[in-house]
């Protein structure tokens, strides 16, 4: 076996003195040849990790051998053979395609008679050669991506450095950026891909598991994964509300873990548990328990002590929504033209009260605008959005009152204290005097936000963010939730704290559109609809868009591969039809 | 328009700005900074000349007049030319800004009555403060003859152009500097302020958040102009308290026409900054756009050059500019009392900019929607 590529022993990383440090203590190896997976939830360490191995930051303490050379002295030499993606990748987004890769190249000090080779190989390996001369800033998320790590490899590198590369990415995209990253490690490459998706975690041929700087372990991921073997169980067949189940479920005691998965529940027994009582779950007279294959995930939350309860405190104190007319939030044939492209056409789709409503599709396919349009952050060229009966057009501002909306960057006042926030948000709702004061401290009271409330907002923990903004967009008490991929790089403890929550307000008659990238968050939405190319290809619930999907190739599709296999089938398709 | 929604946005925008360190800082550095060095360095008096001294007569009456020349408080540094070779590359190196050069035979000529001619070598490079100091050279030489004709026992000139400068009698060159600088530092803060506000929220996605929320484009407008006026006001306000009390210049007419016509300004001011912001996506656009806005806004409003010299279509375009509205009046209250109707005969059109970029930019506001 050849010797591993990166070698830590004791590897420790202290940024200010008093506080805690960023890495504690790592000793690990990455091996050539394979894709290591650098996994854990916010916070873990895992940038710092990867800094320390490209010679950006010098280690506080312990040692560190990459390529068998020393990072903090010859970090010049370790450049010259790795390759690194970080976070957000410096493409010259005003640059073309071609025009990046000619930059990096000279960058990077590629021979210029190696010059046509390389681009060649590395277009046709992104499968960007069609886009050579569009700029980086058109690119849809996933090609953005794929450019990037055709930088991070003009001079094919030993090692190779990825940070969170599938971030804001859709299933096809990220399931390309896998291919390749297999095929390179098949060349003999070592890679290094961190994430806090626990799904890609099972796909790595070796994983570093981080929490709050320290290893938990390190192995194969199918060793950690049977750790949880015959703990992990299905509630199948339920009659009455899933929600209701899962909700009850995560308050019996010995059970650490749950999450929906379309019309199923999922749950993970603690060690030595004695098992889970159907009957507490009141799960409906049809119910089964069966027990399932662990993941990667179950093992995960059982590795950091399980996941928070199933209440919603947020939701217990809201007072129940009235029933209200039949369809709350509708899309009447919205269509959207920029000069003379179609973003979306035609669409046109009905969410009843207390229902969650997921819109999902590959990146440019139209989903962000379907959902700026549903909150009025576009104008329609054609068609109309309603809201509770209200159109965003005709009265926008008796309609928006109506709206909470979250989007994935928060969308707090930075510099403004978690108070301030709160007090803003109010503010413009119309809220005022004591109604005012009481939704705050409810607020504060429900998010545990009362040792935080002087911290300007962008010094919170990206927890504590969250359930700032959250907090913010229903302290109102709004009919509707907008949610723009709200758990976007969010780790699956904080994720699923979020669920709760919307889980509960749901119970309580609040309506749900979200947009999302993940599959197991796709999971939780009654019905999905299904945007690709400016039009809807399927709506239906998580389950019946697996059956549509299913077929010889495919007996038990994931939706992951049913939302793959939905938008091929429709590809060709339409394309077909733009020819005839 | 709801009184609870835009106060919440007035105290949100006031907290952004001055909970944040470097937003305070770039609030009250440059103003600090642009006083301090606008003030001793935009003088448009010519100091400290270095005048080169070619004496070929070497008389007692040459002397006389070089030491003349020398006793001047405007030629500091006098050194002598030893021969007609050296003219040229004293000016050439910028060593002597102008060349006296007493003719032979000068002495003799004053000494018989004739007349006696001495020649000044100017460096026109600098056109404009050539002409000064030729100025000044006349001054020194007009002295000169009346003196050596009140020797000889002549009459002197007979007409005297006695001058008298109005409402600056002595020429304080701070008198002007400092009340254009009141318009011009006010400007740049209603800039800062305003331009950079809209086009930040946009980057970090707030202005979204806002935009989805109950607020209608002109609460969200007025949220944006409020507290600028109110920050723009604080600073015009120290400006001016600096003005008098720091650089002595007088005030002679009233603080509250002032007061009146620097709020309006701002009001333009912000207008402006406003509109510039609602166009821009990023921060880095805003800060461009204000650039291209100031610099042309400071030369059409005749600070540093007067406006009647210049072109038609630049002089028309200059109505579009609120400082060339508000200088002459900040002017005009401060040092020749100003009364208010005819301050605000002179203001009037500010109100009209700022009404039509609010306005504007209000409009531009709603630009992504569509």
């Amino acid at each position: 076996m050849t010797p591993p590529l990166v070698v830590a022993t004791g590897l420790s990383m202290r940024f200010a003195r008093q506080d805690p440090p960023a890495l504690d203590g790592i000793t690990a190896d990455i091996p050539a040849g394979r894709v290591t997976g650098l996994v854990g939830p916010d916070g873990a360490g895992k940038t710092t990790f990867i800094r320390l191995l490209a010679g950006l930051l010098h280690p506080t303490q312990g040692g560190l051998t990459v390529l068998g050379l020393d990072p903090v002295t010859r970090a010049d030499a370790i450049h010259a053979r790795i390759g690194y993606m970080p976070q957000k990748f410096g493409l010259y987004e005003d640059l073309s395609v071609a025009e990046n890769l000619r930059l990096y190249a000279e960058v990077r000090g590629l021979p210029p008679d190696e010059e046509a080779e390389t681009f060649r190989r590395l277009l046709d390996f992104t499968g960007l050669e069609q886009f050579t001369g569009r700029l980086a800033g058109r690119l849809s998320g996933g090609m953005k991506q794929k450019l990037g790590l055709a930088c991070a490899m003009i001079r094919k590198p030993e090692l190779l450095l990825l940070d969170e590369p599938s971030v804001g990415v859709d299933p096809i995209s990220r399931r390309e950026l896998w291919r390749m990253v297999k095929a390179l490690a098949a060349q003999g490459i070592g890679v290094l891909w961190s994430t806090s998706y626990l799904d890609e975690a099972e796909a790595c041929d070796h994983v570093l598991l981080f929490a709050r700087g320290r290893m938990l372990f390190t192995g194969e991921p199918s060793e950690l994964t049977g750790r949880v073997r015959g703990r992990v169980f299905q509630v199948r067949g339920i009659g009455g509300g899933r929600r209701a189940v899962l909700r009850r479920g995560l308050e019996l005691r010995g059970v650490i873990d749950g999450v929906i998965q379309g019309r199923n529940v999922r749950f993970v027994l603690a060690d030595g548990s004695s098992g889970l009582d159907l009957q507490a779950l009141d799960a409906g007279p049809r119910a089964t328990l069966d027990p399932v294959a662990p993941r990667f995930e179950d093992a995960f939350l059982d590795i950091l002590g399980g996941g928070p309860g199933g209440v919603s405190v947020l939701a217990r104190n809201m007072a129940p929504k009235q029933p209200g007319p039949e369809a709350v939030v509708e899309a009447r044939g919205l269509t959207k033209r920029f000069g003379g492209f179609t973003a979306a056409s035609g669409i046109t789709f009905a969410i009843r009260q207390g229902e969650i409503f997921g819109l999902l599709g590959p990146n440019g396919a139209g989903k962000s605008t379907t959902f700026k349009m549903m909150c009025g952050l576009l104008r329609p060229s054609e068609g109309q959005a309603l809201v509770d009966g209200l159109s965003l057009a005709a009265c926008p501002g008796a309609a928006r009152a109506r709206i909470g909306y979250m989007s994935q960057k928060f969308s707090l006042y930075g510099t403004l204290s978690a108070r301030q926030n709160l007090e803003f948000f109010s503010g413009i709702y119309g809220l005022t005097g004591a109604r005012r004061r009481q939704a705050m401290q409810s607020m504060v009271d429900i998010f545990a936000l009362g040792p935080h409330l002087g911290e300007s907002a962008d010094t919170l923990p990206l927890g504590f963010k969250q359930r700032l903004a959250l907090a913010c967009a229903v302290m109102h008490e709004p009919a509707v939730l907008f949610l723009d991929e709200p758990t976007s790089g969010v780790d699956p403890i904080t994720r699923r704290e979020f669920w709760t929550h919307i889980n509960g307000m749901v119970e309580r008659g609040v309506t749900i559109m979200i947009t999302t990238h993940f599959m197991d968050e796709a999971e939780y939405c009654d019905r999905i609809a299904l945007v690709y190319r400016g039009r809807t290809i399927a709506i239906g619930s998580p389950d019946e868009l697996k059956d549509e999907a299913r077929g010889p190739g495919a007996p038990d599709p994931s939706l992951e591969e049913a939302f793959i296999a939905l938008v091929e089938r429709s590809g060709p398709e339409r394309d077909a039809r733009t020819a005839a | 328009m709801n009184g609870p929604r835009i106060r919440a946005l007035v105290i949100k925008e006031l907290l952004a700005v001055l909970r944040d360190r470097k937003s305070r800082m770039a609030l009250i550095l440059p103003p600090l900074l642009l006083l301090a060095v606008f003030s001793f360095a935009a003088t448009l008096e010519v100091k400290n000349v270095d005048l080169a001294v070619l004496d070929k007569d070497g008389g007692k009456d040459a002397v006389e007049l070089a030491q003349r020349f020398a006793g001047s408080p405007y030629f500091t540094r006098v050194f002598a030319l030893h021969a007609q070779a050296d003219v040229a590359p004293a000016l050439e190196s910028s060593r002597a800004m102008a060349v006296l050069v007493i003719d032979e035979g000068f002495s003799r000529g004053v000494a018989a009555g004739r007349q006696a001619t001495a020649q000044l070598i100017l460096d026109g490079r600098r056109s404009n403060a050539a002409q000064i100091v030729e100025g000044y050279s006349e001054l020194i030489v007009t002295r000169y003859n009346e003196d050596l004709a009140r020797l000889a026992g002549q009459p002197g000139a007979r007409t005297v152009l006695a001058a008298r400068n109005w409402f600056n009698p002595n020429l304080d060159y701070l008198w002007f500097t400092v009340p254009n600088l009141i318009g011009m530092l006010s400007m740049v803060v209603g800039l800062v302020v305003t331009s950079l506000s809209v086009a930040r929220e946009r980057e970090l996605g707030t202005f979204d958040q806002l935009l989805v929320s109950p607020l209608s484009p002109w609460e969200i407008l007025a949220g944006k102009t409020l507290p600028a006026m109110i920050l723009g006001c604080a600073e015009s306000v120290f400006i001016v308290a600096a003005a008098i009390l720091l650089f002595r210049v007088p005030c002679v007419g009233s603080l509250w026409t002032l007061a009146v016509c620097l709020a309006l300004y701002l009001f333009s001011v912000v207008g402006f900054g406003l509109f510039i912001s609602s166009l821009c996506n990023t921060q880095q656009q805003a800060i461009l756009g204000t650039f291209t806005f100031m610099i042309p806004a400071t030369l059409l409003s005749g600070f540093a050059t007067p406006l009647e010299t210049m072109p038609q279509v630049l002089q028309a375009a200059a109505y579009a500019n609120p400082m060339r509205h508000f200088l002459p009046v900040v002017r005009g209250v401060m040092l020749k009392g100003m009364p208010f109707d005819m301050a605000a005969e002179a203001v009037w059109p500010l109100a009209v900019i700022a009404v039509a970029t609010l306005a504007l930019a209000g409009w531009f506001f709603r630009r992504g929607l569509e």
